[in-house]
Parts: C-alpha cells; structure tokens; sequence
C-alpha cells in the first residue's frame, strides 16, 4: 500500500504545483535557517574534548578580596596570580597539574632570504601533553626534569614543521625563537579544539590553534610577558620581579582529577590553602574558591558568542513560522480533495486507511522540502563568515551528520505540522461529500 | 463595515484556517519587529565617532626581534623619520594603541591620590606631538604637546608624565563645573605624582569597541610618553589618493630599514573598522534578511489559505451574486475579512513582540524595542496581507452567478 500512497501522493502535488511549491519552499527555508543556525550554534558550544572534559578543572582562587570582587559579583579573578599558581603547582596536590599563559613568539628562519613570522605560542608545564590528549606527529613533550632545569626545548605544530622543515621529521632539531636557540621535543599531529578552552579566557573562546610550546618556568627565567590579559586591581610595581609577587592574575591553571573523592580533595586544598594564606596576613578575607570542570568552565566565561544564541533562536522561531504556515496550507490542500476522501470511503476505505495515506503524502512534502533545504542549508554554511567573525565562521560546515539533521527536521516537522490537517481530512464524512457534489 | 458581522460568523466555521493565519501573522510581526530593534541598535554601534578622521589614515603595527632594549628608542625614532619623508605621507605617529584597535589600558582617574573609589575609568593613549595633527583630532582648548614634554618610557618602569589632553566627555566627568583645564589629577592608585589638564579635545573613542560596558568609551587621556618595548603601533596619514601607495611602500620602507620584524598588521582604518563591526553588520544583515523572507513567507501563507477559500465557497459566492451583491462587494469581502484576521494578529503579534523583547532584554542585554517598530511591522503585514489577498479576491469576484444552480 505504501507504493501506491507514494504514487497518489505525487499525483496530488503535481495537481497543485502552486500550492505545493510554496508549502516545499516554505519548509525548506525554515529547515534550511534552523540547521544552519544550530550547526553554528553546536560548533560554539560543543565539548571540545569530549573525552577528558569532566576530569579537567579550573580552580580559582579569591587574591583581591570582596571589595575588589564587586564588578565580578563576588567572583574570585579568572586567572591566578603567580604566587598562587608556584603555591599550587609545588603541592602538586591532583593527580596532573599544569599552568600556561600565551606568549609573543618570533619564529627567525634558517634561511636568510625569509622574513621572520609570528605563530601563536604558550609557555607551559610538560604535563600540558598528556592532560589535554595532544596527539603527536614525531617525538612527544618535553619532561618534567626539563621543567626543572628551565631547558630551552619546544614543542611545535603539524602546521609550523610543514613550514620549517617540509614536513620532516624534526625532533632533535634546533630552532630560533626569538634570537635563541630551541630544541625541538615533538611535532604535535593537528589539534584544534573549540572553543579554545586551555586559554578561553584571553582568547574569547575562539582563535587559531596553539602552534608552539614553551616550558614556563624557561619563560619566566626569561622574563617573557604574557601577551594575554593582565588583570590588576592595583598598578604593580616596577619590574620584572614586582609583576611575578604582584596580585594581578594572568596565569591559566588546569588540574586533572579523574574521580569525585579526589574532586572533593582538592576543594578542600583550594579551601585551606586559602585558610592558610589568610593565617599568614596575605588575605583579609575567608576563602573564596572556585574549581569548575572544562565545560562548567566555559559556560561560567560565556564563551558561546550572542550571535550564535540569538540567531539559533531566530532560526528556531523561523522555523515555527514556516510550519504554521505549512499546517494552513496542507489544511487547504487536504480539504481541496473532501470529494475525493468522500468516494474512498464510501467505496470501502477506513478512516485508518485515509490516515495512513496522508501520512504518506505529508512525508513525501517533507521529503522534498528536506532534499531543497540541503542546497540551502550549504549556501547558509558557506555564508556564515557575513555574521561570524572568521575564527567562529570556519566551525560552521556541512558535514554528514547536518545532511542527515537537515532530511530528518524537514520530514519530521512536516509530519507533526500535517497531524491535525490530516486529522480533518479523516473525518470527512462520506455521505456528505456524495451528496453535496 | 456592515459586513463585519456576517464575515465575523463564515470566520467561525473556518476557525482552523483564521486561527493559523493569525498565529502566522503574529509571529511574524514577534520576529520582524526585534529584527528591526536589533538591526537599529547595531547600526547605532557603528556609527559612533571616532573622533578621528578616518580617511587616509594607515595603520602598521611592527614586533622587533632580539633587539636590545637600550637600542629601541633610536630604532622606533628613525622608523617613524623615516615614515614620515616617504613620499605621499603627510604626517605619521606613533601610539601605544588606538580607538577600535583592541589593545586596551584602562586607569582609574582620581583627583584625591588616596581615594579608594575612582571617579571615571579611563583609556589611555601614549602619543608624540604629531598625534593630534596625524590623527585629525580636534583640540578645542588649551595646547597640544612640546616635543620636549615626549618622554621614553620603560614599560616595566612607567611613570606618569605632568602634562595631559584628555577628552571632553571624561573633562565633564572629573570636572562637572567645567574647569578642567589647568587642574590636576592622578592615574591609577598608586601615582606619586599628578598630571596636568593641558588641552582637552573633543572626541576620541577608548580601542575596545566594547569599552561602553565598562563605561569608559568616550574618555580618554592622551599622555606625552612613548614606551619602549618591542610591539610597536604607527599611524600613517597619507596625502589624498596617497593610501594605496603608502600602504605598499611603508612596509617595504620599513623592512629595507630593518627586517628582523614581523609585522602583526599592515590595514587601512577603513579595515580595521569594517573588521571590528564586521559580525555587528552581518548581524543588521542577517535580520534584514530574515524580515524580508518572513513577510514573504506569510504572504504566501495568506495567499495560498484565501485561494482555498475561494475555491470552497464558490457556491456561496455564486448565490450572492446571483442575490444581487456587485463584483465589488465580493471584492471588500474577502479583503474585510484579510483585514480583520489581521488586526487579530496584530493584536496577538504586539503581545508576543513586547514579551519576546522583553526577555530578549534580559536574556542578552538587548536593547529596548521602540514602539514605533510595532507600528511599522504592524502596518506592513496589513499591507503584505491586503496584496497577497488581491488575486484570491479577484478571482471570488468573477464568479458567476450560474455557479450558484450549477450543482443543485
């Protein structure tokens, strides 16, 4: 029976090409905007590590006090000071722990003929490596002797090796950042988390992929400055010195806890190492401390940009529209044919029958609707840069899994906006329709 | 009018069809009339002032490498002579940053050193002598700075100078009785020393274009010191039909000089600006769009609903007809009957309009929407909803009395 609703389905809208054009337009624009939209919508707010996110945390920790907290509502600073973060990393109190913050690196190459170039860079801990999955092309990361020895070793991206060394393998190779020599560790495979997490804070969520490495305590020997963010409640004093005691807070700390007992632990290290700063007159406040997991983490920035809410909203209410339109015309349609519902049923079809017919006849309009939304769902993808700076823009693609959303919404929506037309369509009343005609 | 009640009493028998054509028309009106408001208060971020004068104006941001930093001074100095004598340069400066650059130092000004409170937040802007005239900012009182006040500054080491020319709108600020000029202040909370009013300008725009939510936006102090580090930030006004060729020879000058930099950006400020607003202007976009595409979309609703109608009541219509009743009546029928699901939903649409800002408004610290876009998506889908209904109606007016004793 299938076969022939399909066949009578076709038939219908070829009958009324008018009206089923705009019904399929109708529905493959409103599908077309909302997956476009959601797909940009996903791409911000996705787990850019699926595997690891719940055992990544970020602690904070109050070093301002309540009086310069109040901008923040009483939050602690995002970021934490350096005493804190030489505090913590020397408790080495979870079961990994690192500190980063991005630097200004100079990549000078070999050849004398090149100029210079800048690569996105962050000076931090070994454990960087192994807490955040990094997948390796060659080599691996530096060692946690090297962290203690300041080594001028560095880790460097897929991308960065294409450019100096074609590709090759270069472990063991020597580089110069910055007029210093740099030896190579590892060539990291392509990592591109989004949002950025390891550096949403100065980042926005959204930017190009780390390409080089530094060990942090080698940067802090050299005195390299953040180029990040540099938050201070009070101007530090002057000197190198002077900015590593200072309260400001510039350093992004991560810590890997793989279970609640040792979750719980560590709050109650953020606790009384806070207790225990108070004791010593550095605080003048009880502890106030934060450790939020890596998509807590990202929620609590708000690194989701308005634009992609408010147009996966808009897309959403796009959406709706497009059906209750589509609900008023399949109405119309259905109704059209009362004549023809009218002789079915009086030649033996059950009300069930006619149901099912319908059904069939809706999803065949959805279908279509769905097959014209592709084209424009990929039109929509290829056009988010209009709305999106470049860094979100270049999430937004059409992959197979928003060919298949796309089909599913158009069919799915058709039919639950088809329910009540198709309703009316089996209650005509047989007797009626023969008599009237 | 006198239709009003036997049109009012056919709508009852067709309630799903009225029903769903004002619930489209008022979701439309819902959406379109906060697209409009977001599109109006984008169009209002971009169009704040600078206070610079944007044409012709290049800007080279250049990072140095393994430079010594007793050396820098000399090196940034001879950069800038050197901008400065190539041809179709009028005048070139450099600045610590500059408005929708991004590179924000925002400091509290405090008239007494100990306060705990700031009065204004304020941007700051480490300039030459040439900056006033390079960046055509209008200086409406007191004096630019002497090329003797310029100070090299360590940036580890920074002390504030004497002199400054801050903006109109922080002079008011600090000021209220407007006697900026002459009087002192002091940056941050830890200055031992005050700084001096000695001009105030009329307008410049702190650099992050966000600056408004901390509410320093339009105060800014510029500061006789140049630091020493190795980023370092030009502007270049060119002479006019100059940008081009300036825009090529400048970095190649500066290169030839000394290659071992890397140059972080090399735009016109028309780019700089297009890039800062750029999702603020896909966003005016994308709604305009969208407005558009709604009011299409229940147009056709509209249309493809009253064909149907027609279709079905050809028999009323035809006894009509046949009763007496002109092409004309039959014409105002079908367009009274428009009009009124219309008004509903409108009346529904305002609802959901106002309800959708409100939590909008909330939601995403949005704007608040203007009565008068109610107004205008209001009258517009009327508008959309009387022609998309004309052809339907034309074709029930044609309908021949016959039709009427036809099928008995």
């Amino acid at each position: 029976m299938f076969g022939y609703y399909f066949q009578l389905g076709l038939r219908s809208l070829k009958s009324r090409p008018v009206l089923t054009a705009l019904m399929i337009m109708s529905i493959a624009i409103g599908v077309a905007t909302s997956v476009t939209t959601y797909g940009v919508f996903r791409a911000t707010g996705g787990n850019p590590i699926p595997q690891k996110s719940s055992q990544l945390f970020v602690p904070q920790i109050d070093n301002w006090g309540p009086d310069e907290n109040v901008e923040r509502g009483g939050e602690p600073p995002r970021a934490l000071s350096y005493t804190d973060t030489v505090a913590l990393m020397r408790d080495q109190r979870a079961k990994r722990q690192t500190a980063l913050y991005p630097i200004t690196a100079l990549i000078v190459p070999a050849e004398p003929t090149v100029l210079p170039f800048r690569v996105k860079s962050y000076a931090a801990y070994a454990n960087t490596f192994p807490m955040f999955d990094i997948p390796f092309l060659y080599g691996g990361g530096w060692s946690a002797d090297e962290d203690e020895s300041l080594t001028a070793v560095t880790v460097i991206s897929r991308s960065l090796n294409e450019t100096l060394f074609k590709g090759a393998d270069s472990v063991g190779q020597q580089i110069d950042i910055a007029g210093r020599s740099y030896r190579i560790s590892g060539v990291m495979d392509d990592w591109d988390p989004q949002p950025v997490f390891y550096d949403a804070e100065n980042t926005r969520g959204f930017g190009m992929p780390a390409q080089l490495f530094i060990p942090f305590t080698h940067a802090i020997d050299l005195q390299v400055p953040t180029s990040g963010n540099r938050s201070c409640y009070k101007t530090p004093d002057p000197g190198w010195d002077a900015w590593l005691q200072s309260e400001c807070a510039w350093v992004s700390y991560w810590v890997e806890l793989p279970d609640p007992t040792s979750v719980a632990a560590y709050r109650d290290y953020l606790r009384s190492y806070s207790a225990q700063q108070q004791q010593l007159g550095r605080f003048n406040w009880p502890p106030n401390t934060r450790l939020h997991n890596l998509t807590e983490w990202l929620d609590y920035l708000k690194v989701v940009p308005p634009e992609s809410k408010i147009s996966a909203l808009i897309g959403l209410g796009f959406l709706l529209i497009c059906l209750v339109n589509t609900i008023g015309l399949l109405l119309a349609k259905f109704l059209q044919r009362a004549s023809e519902i009218g002789v079915r049923r009086a030649l033996g079809a059950s009300r069930s029958a006619i149901f099912q017919q319908f059904l069939v006849e809706a999803g065949t309009v959805g279908l279509a609707g769905g097959l014209l939304a592709l084209p424009l769902t990929w039109v929509g993808t290829l056009s988010t840069d209009l709305v999106f700076t470049p860094q979100i823009a270049r999430l937004a693609e059409l992959n197979t899994s928003l060919v298949v959303l796309t089909l599913v919404v158009a069919v799915f929506s058709t039919i639950m906006a088809a329910l009540y037309p198709i309703w009316c369509a089996a209650q005509v009343q047989p007797a009626w329709q023969l008599k009237t005609n | 009018m006198r239709q009003v009640a036997p049109i009012l009493a056919a709508l009852k028998k067709h309630r799903a069809g009225t029903i769903l054509t004002g619930l489209q028309i008022a979701l439309t009106l819902a959406v379109t009339c906060n697209a409009l408001s977001i599109i109006q208060s984008r169009m209002v971020r971009m169009d704040r002032p600078t206070g610079l004068n944007e044409s012709n104006l290049l800007t080279i941001s250049s990072d140095r490498i393994g430079v010594d930093p007793a050396e820098l001074r000399s090196l940034i100095n001879a950069d800038i002579e050197t901008l400065r004598r190539l041809p179709g340069v009028a005048n070139a400066t450099e600045s610590s940053s500059f408005p929708l650059q991004g590179n924000s130092w925002p400091e509290g000004i405090r008239l007494d050193p100990n306060a705990k409170d700031r009065l204004a937040r304020s941007e700051l802007y480490f300039v030459d002598d040439h900056a006033l005239s390079t960046l055509g900012i209008r200086l409406i009182t007191g004096r630019n700075f002497r090329q003797d006040e310029i100070r090299a500054t360590d940036v580890n080491n920074i002390q504030w100078p004497e002199q400054a020319i801050i903006t109109r709108a922080l002079a008011d600020k600090v000021y209220p009785d407007g006697s900026a000029l002459g009087k002192s202040f002091y940056i941050g909370n830890n200055s031992p020393s005050p700084t001096t009013v000695v001009g105030i300008i009329e307008h410049l725009q702190a650099s992050w274009s966000r600056a408004d939510s901390f509410e320093y936006m339009d105060h800014v102090v510029l500061l006789p010191m140049q630091l020493t580090r190795s980023n370092s930030t030009y502007l270049i006004r060119t002479k006019a039909g100059q940008l081009d060729a300036v825009t090529e020879s400048a970095p190649a000058a500066l290169i030839e000089l000394d290659r071992m930099r890397v140059f972080q950006g090399i735009s016109t400020y028309q780019t700089v600006r297009e890039n800062v607003y750029q999702s603020d202007r896909g966003m005016a976009k994308l709604m305009g769009a969208i407005s558009l595409v709604l009011l299409a979309i229940t147009a056709a609703g509209v249309f493809g609903l009253t064909s149907f109608w027609v279709g079905q009541r050809r028999k009323q219509i035809g006894v009509r007809r046949a009763l007496g009743a002109t092409q004309g009546d039959i014409m105002s029928y079908f367009l009274t009957e428009n009009l009124l699901i219309g008004m509903g939903g409108v009346a529904l649409g305002t609802v959901l309009a106002i309800g959708l800002n409100l939590w909008l408004m909330t939601s995403f610290e949005l704007a608040e929407m203007s009565p008068i876009y109610v107004l205008v998506g209001s009258v517009a889908l009327l508008v959309v909803g009387q022609i998309a209904v004309l052809g339907p109606a034309f074709r029930a007016a044609r309908v021949s009395p016959v039709e009427a004793i036809r099928s008995i």
